[in-house]
């Protein structure tokens, strides 16, 4: 039995294939653990998240101990693998800590932008008309300004709360969400099974929730993997400023703002966390390289 | 052309509202005050000073002078320098975050379409994985980890350049900024637009080569050098072009955190400064002002494009 399924013939053949019984979930994953840089940024991740969480249990310091006697110790001196810095608290405690903020904050923007990201865009997609005009002409907006001067004067304002963080770079960061979903939203939203669904006599926020959303995943989960790190960095950038983490709390970008200051006296408080930080964006930029291969295998 | 300007100008009437409205009102939710932390003020004295600025008349009608004023051009004295006014301080300010920027995004732009093309031409081959290896890790390694990482490396331990600080020197008449203080600032700021330019070109490269218009050019007999200078490179970097707006906005945060490891008097630096200290004009006026630079940097690029590539119609 063949079927007529409207778009691409490498499509068709793909959709035809999964009659067999792999289904496009199957085929992606297939491609994904083919492409051995992602692979390595999974592997690589997955053991970034375990440190940071399993890590401090076996420091015999704490991330906010301060040690008088150990100010600036080098790596390996009194028990301090990898140094202390200019308070002598331990860095590898503090790495551990920072990247666990770090990872922390990724992940929860990146959740705030998702859920406004994806209710926003899907929206505007699905109602289209006047509707989706004033919704993206509100993101266009928005998006044409100067951001990051805004994301300051909150932090400015509103003291250096690690919830403001959270939401101020999450309500920054939805904006090209909403505009993916947006787009995708339109393509679906010409499908037959939505058409059938409507004759069905969902309303439209039953079609937007359960049928537009999970159809979204794909294009949504590869942005995904590429807004945490952006987050990451965002939040970093704040605490180089001086507006981020506040001490003796720790993120990757107040380690590297404090090394930055010590370099001369002790370059490892500089270098640790810095490899830390490239080695942890570049994983998810290959995991989320390797995704967008994976799902939209038009792109490749 | 002239109507798509209008319709973009129209555009960019709201969104300038809104900068305006949002920066004064945060400003003015933020606890404090710029007299706050001044010495010798009683409380006598401070009531006559905000009276003379008009902060004690109700928020609205400050709001709507406010916006008058902004209307005329006028962004009004510092709160904090009082002998200047806003605009003075954005000019003196930014002629150093516009040297950075200019060089940064002109040296970007420079390097990234040469390796972008010698990519393309060498595509799949050892040539091709290490540029895009290089353009990678330049998306990947933020500016506040380069920065201070190359200060370590041609700073401290191997002496080359100075750690920091920015001079003026005067050539015919003209002030430049001294080469010595610019190499690292422009560097840290150019490299992750070097990584994205390259990645750019080298998409736009390999795509033209495959047109059909090159095939003719090269049945005709063309030499190849020929070829990818006049006909394929046009078409190529057309994105770059595109790219413009988009890679003022990262010069100006990058700028943010170059400006404040490199201790330059630039605006960057000037802004979060400002802000902690409650200035509000002084802080209005950049967000203002960083506003509308890009609002028509992002109108030039468009315009640009239009102009270069026939096949794009403004409307």
């Amino acid at each position: 039995m063949s079927i007529s399924i409207p778009g691409s013939p490498e499509r068709a053949a793909l959709l035809n294939k999964a009659v067999k019984g792999r289904s496009l979930w199957d085929d992606a994953r297939r491609r994904l653990l083919r492409n051995k840089m992602a692979v390595a940024g999974m592997v690589v991740l997955a053991l970034m998240v375990v440190l940071s969480l399993v890590g401090p249990f076996f420091v015999s310091y704490s991330y906010d101990t301060v040690t008088k006697t150990d100010v600036w110790s080098a790596p390996g001196v009194s028990g301090h693998l990898i140094g202390a810095d200019s308070l002598g608290r331990d860095m590898l405690a503090r790495l551990f800590a920072g990247l666990g903020v770090s990872l922390g904050i990724g992940v929860v923007a990146t959740a705030v932008s998702l859920v406004i990201g994806v209710a926003w865009g899907a929206t505007a997609g699905y109602l289209g008309g006047k509707v989706d005009e004033v919704m993206m002409r509100v993101v266009d907006t928005l998006y044409s300004l100067p951001f990051i001067f805004f994301v300051i004067l909150l932090m400015v304002t509103f003291g250096k709360n690690i919830f403001l963080i959270f939401l101020a770079i999450g309500a920054v960061e939805w904006l090209t969400m909403a505009r993916i979903v947006r787009g995708q939203t339109m393509s679906l939203k010409q499908k037959e099974f939505i058409e059938a669904a409507r004759a069905a006599g969902l309303t439209s926020r039953d079609i937007i929730v359960r049928h537009i959303v999970p159809n979204l995943l794909g294009p949504v989960v590869v942005y995904v993997t590429l807004t945490i790190p952006a987050i990451i960095i965002a939040e970093s950038f704040l605490s180089f400023l001086g507006l981020g983490v506040q001490a003796p709390m720790a993120s990757l970008g107040t380690l590297i703002a404090n090394g930055a200051q010590d370099m001369e006296m002790a370059p490892w408080l500089l270098i640790f966390p810095s490899i830390t930080m490239i080695v942890t964006l570049m994983a998810f930029n290959f995991i989320g390289d390797g995704l967008r291969d994976a799902i939209d295998p038009k792109d490749r | 052309m002239l109507r798509f300007l209008s319709r973009r100008l129209l555009v960019a009437i709201p969104t300038m509202f809104l900068v305006v409205t949002l920066a004064f009102f945060m400003m003015r939710a933020a606890p404090g005050s710029p007299f706050v932390n001044e010495r010798q003020m009683t409380p006598e004295v401070q009531k006559v000073v905000e009276a003379k600025y008009g902060f004690d008349r109700p928020l609205y009608e400050q709001y709507g002078r406010y916006l008058a004023d902004v209307v005329r051009g006028d962004f009004g004295p510092s709160l904090k320098y009082r002998d200047k006014t806003v605009l003075e301080i954005l000019g003196e300010n930014f002629k150093v975050s516009l040297w950075l920027g200019l060089s940064a995004i002109v040296a970007a732009s420079i390097i990234g379409v040469f390796l972008g093309v010698i990519a393309a031409l060498r595509q799949n081959r050892p040539v091709d994985y290490a540029t895009m290896g290089i353009a990678i890790l330049g998306v990947c390694i933020p500016t506040f980890v380069t920065a201070p990482l190359l200060v370590l490396a041609f700073g401290s331990i191997l002496g080359w350049l100075p750690l920091a600080g920015w001079s003026w020197t005067k050539v015919a008449g003209v002030e430049f900024p001294s080469w010595k203080n610019m190499v690292l600032p422009v560097t840290v700021l150019a490299l992750p637009q070097i990584a994205i330019i390259s990645r750019l070109v080298r998409a736009g490269m390999i795509e033209v080569l495959r047109s059909n218009y090159v095939r003719t050019a090269r049945a005709k007999g063309l030499p190849e050098s020929l070829i990818v200078r006049k006909h394929a490179l046009r078409a190529a970097i057309l994105p770059l072009v595109s790219y413009l707006g988009p890679a003022c906005a990262g010069l100006l945060t990058g700028s943010l955190v170059v400006e404040k490891i490199f201790t330059l008097p630039g605006l960057g630096k000037f802004f979060v400064i400002s802000a902690l200290q409650r200035d509000y004009t002084v802080v209005m006026g950049m967000v203002i002002f960083y506003a509308a630079l890009i609002l028509i940097l992002n109108m030039i690029a468009d315009m640009l494009y239009a102009a270069l590539d026939p096949r794009v119609r403004l409307s």
